[in-house]
């Protein structure tokens, strides 16, 4: 009885404590603060902090999507797990010296490959000069010597490249509009220009959703240019990132060496390289006989909610 | 003379082809920016230079039009705007890579790129499509008091076939059909109804001159 009597108002306390803390995280977090707003020819722009947090988003009305966020008290370290999951392909290629990426966001994929790879040159291609000024100014993006923006269309880039004879050891296709990636980038005439401006050895990374009905379409284009690809999906993460070469896939033995050799260099910011081998998988996971996407045929933003 | 004419066509059977004229027209303009994707990208400025090139060529077929409907209307030049617009659009077909490939490689802006390019693959046959309208509101008239309801209720009806080819297109047929089928379905179209309103001209024409004939005998 004496007991009880003692413990009673410490549980009242602990409990109403924890309400308490619970409240402050939940207000912490919906109190985000819209800091920059603005409309560009393609799509709404926002950038929101939240406590350390900053966020770009795009397409605002219907279900905010965050692009890219950063810390801004510990920038280096990559906030999503997609944008970290594109680092596996340095498990393909760990040494890129060319390097191109499509479609900017906050800029974080280039950033990082400039600070690993100071050396290596850097192209990347954004089709909205608004997201290159935001990301100048709220993301800490900045071209140098080695990296440089272009203002294009990426399938207008990648020909033009082509043309020139261009080649990159590392290509990453992140391009994305209003909901999903154009349709004009997912056929497979595009990967087959893509595939000319790759080196030899070179690498693609392309980040995709693994969502229902579409999901098939996409993979079974993959497929038809490629042969084959590695299929990197993580629980946490509603992407799917495509990993492929133009020579055949390297065993995972190689993938987990690689990853050893590579893991204490990722590690600031964030990438767990280390568990990435196990989840590179080359199983067919998708329905086979789904069209392939053509620039003839590519109802790619129709077909996604399907 | 002209007047008898231009009454072998009735009103209805006008009406209805220029629906299919308006239908065609959209669904042509809403692939136009599938097809230049691949060289000039999927920005702004490719609907920009469609959108530019689909209206000076249908204001000069509107011109055109009406110019060629003071000479003699007649049902056989009406049925061969069809034809030729449909004749015309092959290029888009067979020829499209052939035609953007140097406009790529020549203009490096993809505005001007598109622009040009949108010139050489549907000018021509957007203008003849132009040319429908007002030659067939000179075949609907038949007198001063009904020209206005008659031109208001022609483009009543082709803008509403307008709308038709552009939702079905971009709703639904880019969704079961490639580019190129959807394409040969509108000038599967065109040519079949160029061939009708010729048969319909040939039919009436003959039933026409049977009864003159029988009304001199």
């Amino acid at each position: 009885m004496d007991k009880k009597v003692h413990y009673l108002p410490l549980a009242k306390s602990i409990v109403l404590l924890t309400c308490l803390l619970l409240y402050f995280s939940v207000v912490e977090q919906t109190v985000a603060e819209t800091i920059h707003q603005e409309r560009s020819i393609y799509r709404d722009i926002m950038v929101v902090q939240n406590g350390y947090r900053r966020c770009l988003v795009f397409n605002v009305h219907r279900g905010d999507r965050n692009q890219t966020c950063v810390e801004v008290n510990d920038r280096d370290r990559l906030v999503f797990s997609y944008t970290r999951m594109s680092f596996a392909g340095l498990l393909l290629q760990p040494q890129p010296e060319t390097i191109l990426v499509a479609g900017l966001g906050g800029g974080s994929i280039p950033m990082t490959l400039n600070n690993l790879f100071p050396e290596a040159k850097i192209d990347v291609v954004e089709i909205d000069q608004a997201v290159v000024n935001v990301a100048k100014e709220y993301f800490f993006f900045e071209e140098n010597d080695n990296m440089k923006v272009t203002v294009k269309d990426a399938r207008v880039f990648v020909k033009r490249a082509a043309l020139r004879g261009k080649k990159y050891d590392y290509i990453v296709l992140d391009a994305f509009g209003g909901d999903y990636i154009p349709e004009h980038l997912l056929t497979r005439e595009f990967l087959g220009e893509v595939k000319t401006i790759m080196a030899v050895d070179g690498v693609l990374v392309a980040n995709t959703f693994s969502t229902s009905r579409f999901y098939d379409h996409e993979s079974v284009t993959y497929q038809d240019v490629f042969n084959e690809f590695f299929n990197f999906k993580l629980p946490t993460s509603g992407n799917r990132i495509i990993i492929t070469q133009l020579s055949s896939l390297p065993p995972r033995g190689e993938l987990v060496t690689r990853a050893q050799n590579a893991a204490d260099r990722l590690k600031k910011y964030g990438v767990p390289l280390l568990e990435y081998p196990a989840r590179l998988s080359t199983r067919v996971d998708w329905d086979m006989s789904r069209r392939v996407l053509t620039d003839q045929y590519s109802p790619a933003n129709l077909l996604r909610d399907n | 003379m002209n007047q008898t004419k231009t009454q072998l066509i009735p009103g209805a059977v006008v009406i209805a082809v220029a629906f299919v004229s308006g239908f065609c027209i959209m669904t042509i303009e809403m692939l136009g920016a599938r097809i230049m994707a691949p060289y000039f990208g999927g920005s702004q400025y490719v609907w920009g230079s469609i959108i530019t090139i689909f209206m000076l060529a249908l204001a000069l077929g509107y011109l055109l039009g009406g110019r060629l409907s003071m000479r003699n209307p007649n049902p056989v030049t009406y049925a061969m705007f069809f034809i030729a617009a449909a004749v015309f659009s092959l290029p888009i077909i067979l020829f499209a890579d052939v035609i953007m490939q140097p406009i790529f490689l020549t203009i490096d802006d993809p505005r001007y790129g598109s622009l040009f390019a949108s010139i050489a693959m549907y000018f021509v046959p957007t203008c003849i499509l132009g040319m429908i309208s007002p030659y067939s509101v000179r075949l609907l008239v038949k007198s001063h008091e009904h020209s206005g309801h008659m031109a208001g209720k022609l483009y009543f009806v082709s803008t509403i076939g307008s709308a038709a080819g552009t939702l079905g297109t971009s709703f639904y047929f880019v969704l079961y059909f490639d580019v190129n089928q959807i394409l040969w379905g509108s000038i599967a179209a065109l040519i079949s109804t160029g061939c009708f309103i010729l048969l319909f001209n040939y039919f009436l024409s003959n039933a026409a001159s049977r009864s003159q004939a029988q009304n001199y005998g």
